[in-house]
This record gives structure tokens, sequence and C-alpha cells, in this order.
């Protein structure tokens, strides 16, 4: 059984350590914030400018000026701070912020990753995903093993335009975990969803990898 | 020097021409300075180019002066849901620049800071990069992002004092501060002016020397894109 959004999400939660600062990106790495470990303080920074993200708010408690970077209201704990964009960024780029968990079209064996744009369609822009992928200390991208039409998203090369290149700690799909060790080695396969093959995941894949 | 105008009209008032920069503050919908961006589309100047995180949406925010055609070009790191801007761009109608939201963040910054490039990580290996000075330091590949000086800078700040002093309200505060230092002259917009000796010297998160002109422009009718909530467990 290939895992479900839920499942992948919290299989990336367990990368989370305690006194970690997380940057969680749009889709099922939201789903990370509802796998935190109990007892286990991590800090979710939100790069519209706040450190400390809370859970939504109550339907009395909705307030235009708090809401998240994918522009949903949101509440703030007591140990919440604000900033400005220029000061939400240094923390990004400067390599404060320990793990981001982005989404990604295209992930390359090297590490290359592609999630912004896909030439002839309607481009919306990057946000703040080039800026995460060059600063922060790990990235995992969390994504669909194929795409909807059954192509291969962990290939050789990617195809589409670039977020960054060899960027990408680990990669975790809704059949299999790979990750490398740095950025000079290639990825290996660590776990695979209950009940589903190696050879399966191999047949599926066209990316180089290890295990 | 009085720095409190009647309206954002009279806020704005000699301070617009056709085919000048403006840097806006704003996240999406959350801080943007609405009433600066109604009188700038009142006043009817064209050819602007906007520096923006967002871009609006149909009818909120930059989309109003997307609607009217009077942006010609758009610095922005996302524009999100925008059919007009889409028509628009797809056209050839509006040139966009698209700028990672960091870098963008940091350009306004380093120009206000009379820092006119500085070295980035961001985009190196990406379309991003293509034209643009590579430099390793200590190993580590780098590009040349230029800074960013406006002729405009509009932002909207939560409480200001009479001398200009601004104070922001949680997550509205984003791109207003570094888009404030930008702008050869910068105008706010806030939703409550105090008197001076009202704010804590301590806690100012914008010095009134950036802040030229100033205008009330409560009461705000906030606009929220995605309202999510959570339900109370039943007691």
């Amino acid at each position: 059984m290939p895992w479900d959004r839920n499942q992948m999400a919290a299989r990336a939660a367990q990368e989370l350590r305690d006194g970690y600062y997380v940057n969680l990106g749009i889709g099922i790495p939201t789903l990370v914030a509802n796998n935190i470990p109990a007892g286990m303080e991590v800090t979710l920074q939100s790069e519209n400018g706040m450190l400390g993200i809370g859970p939504f708010p109550y339907e009395d408690e909705v307030d235009p000026d708090l809401i998240n970077a994918g522009k949903q209201t949101i509440s703030e704990l007591p140990s919440s701070s604000y900033f400005g964009s220029e000061q939400s960024f240094a923390m990004i780029r400067g390599g404060h912020i320990d793990l981001t968990v982005l989404g990604a079209m295209e992930v390359s064996e090297k590490g290359d990753i592609a999630n912004w744009m896909i030439p002839g369609k309607m481009v919306k822009g990057m946000g703040g995903a080039m800026d995460l992928v060059a600063g922060v200390k790990k990235i995992i991208v969390v994504m669909e093993h194929n795409s909807k039409g059954g192509d291969p998203k962990f290939i050789p090369e990617c195809t589409l335009p670039l977020t960054g290149k060899n960027v990408v700690d680990m990669i975790i799909t809704d059949l299999a975990v790979f990750h490398r060790p740095d950025h000079a080695s290639p990825f290996r396969l660590i776990e695979l969803a209950p009940g589903v093959g190696a050879e399966d995941v191999r047949a599926k894949t066209t990316a180089h990898y290890e295990g | 020097m009085k720095k409190i105008y009647p309206d954002a009209g009279a806020a704005l008032d000699g301070l617009l021409a056709d085919g000048m920069t403006i840097c806006a503050g704003g996240f999406g919908l959350c801080g943007i300075p609405e009433r600066l961006i109604d009188a700038i589309r009142d006043s009817g100047v064209t050819g602007l180019t906007v520096v923006s995180n967002n871009a609006g949406i149909d009818n909120e925010g930059l989309g109003k002066l997307l609607r009217t055609r009077q942006i010609r070009k758009m610095i922005s790191s996302y524009v999100g849901e925008n059919k007009e801007f889409e028509r628009q761009y797809l056209a050839g109608e509006l040139e966009v620049e698209f700028c990672p939201q960091g870098t963008l963040a940091e350009r306004c910054r380093a120009g206000g800071a009379g820092i006119p490039g500085f070295y980035t990580k961001t985009g190196v290996g990406t379309q991003v990069a293509e034209g643009k000075e590579h430099k390793a330091f200590d190993g580590e590949t780098y590009i040349l992002e230029r800074g960013i000086r406006a002729d405009l800078s509009i932002v909207k700040g939560w409480k200001a004092d009479e001398s200009g002093n601004l104070v922001f309200r949680k997550t509205a505060r984003n791109f207003n501060q570094p888009m404030a230092t930008a702008g050869r002259i910068c105008v706010a917009e806030v939703q409550e002016i105090v008197p001076v000796g009202s704010l804590d010297p301590d806690c100012i998160h914008l010095p009134s020397i950036y802040v030229k002109r100033m205008v009330l422009g409560a009461p705000y009718d906030k606009k929220i894109e995605f309202r999510t909530t959570r339900q109370r467990e039943a007691a």
C-alpha cells in the first residue's frame, strides 16, 4: 500500500528534531505540522514574517493581519515573533532555518529541484522557494512518485526550469524514501512504503540511486 | 513639518508621474496600502513599474491598477490568482520580472540602505542567474543582484505617531518595512495616528525618517484570501 498524503507528511515529520526551526511549503508539506511528535519543540517559520505559527484560529479569532505564506488565516503562540520580509529571508538565506519540506514537480538524481514553472503554462512565480532551497540547512522534498500521467518525477536530469541546483537531501514519495548524506553522494533508497517492493520502485524510477 | 494629509489623494499630490517606479508593501492582501492604491488609480497616472511581492487579485489591491492598465511592468515573486494579470501577461501587454521573494526583499532593503548590489546564493543554477555576474566566495558560487531604488514607496502601517514613527501589526508588516526604505519618498497610510510620545521609542518598527507623508486610512474592511479556522471542541 503506497503512503497517502498524510502518511507522507508523517514520514517527513520523523526528520524533525527537538529545537528545530522549520519552514513548511504549501500542500502536503503543510500537513507535517499535524504530525509533530508529542513533547517535541519545533518552531514553524512563515516567510511572510513570523516565527511560531499556531493552529488555524477559532472562527471568532480570525484576524486578516495574521496569515501564513499560503495566505491562510492562522493564530499566534505565546512564543511567536513577527518581523519584516527582509528579516525573514535573512534567517532563511543565512542558514538559520534547520529544515524545510517542499513539494516538487521533478527532482534529479543530482539533487536538482524543479517546482516553480512549466514552460508554455501560466507562470505564477517562484515565491520564496528559490531562497529556501539555497539557504536552509536540510531540504526534504515530498511528492508523488509518479505524475498523474504515470511519468517518473525522480529522474536523471530535470526537464523543467530549476528552482535550485544540487540542493535536495531527502525525497519522500508515496512509495519510498531516498536520502543522501551530503551533496557529493548519490541518493540511496532507505525505506519502502508497506507492501511496496524495491523492484516496483526501480521500475517506476529513471533516476540512478543506490540500495 | 506636518506629515499628516487629509486624504490619500492629497498625500500623493505632486509625487506621481507617468513611467515612474513605485515600491508597494504588502503580502497577498495583507498589509497592502489600499487607500493609496485607490488614489493612484484615481490620478490616472500610467506606464508604472510596480515593485511588489504580489499583484493583488482581481479588483483588490494592485489588481485595481492592472484593470485600468496603469501598470506597464511588475517586479514580483508570486502573482497568484489574478485573471486580468494573466490575460495581460499572456497577451504581452504587461511585462513581468520574476524575482525570488527573499532576493526581492533584500534588493529593496539594500537599495534603501545605499547598497547598489549584493551577492546571494539564491537562484544560482536557475533562470534567475542568467546574465548575472557569478562570483565564488569560500568555494561557493553566488550571483550579483542589484539594489532597488524607486521614485515612490507606498506602505501601510498600523499605528503612527504624528512625527511619522510607525508600528506594524502581526504579519501585516511583511514587505512594508523594506519597501518603505527603497523609495526616494515614502507615503504611509495607517489605521491610527497617535500623539507624539504615545509610542514606546524602543518598539518603533519604522523610524520617522523614512515616512515623509501620512494619511489616516481607517476604517478598513480588510480582506482575507483564504479563511481557515478550527472548531472548538465541545466542553
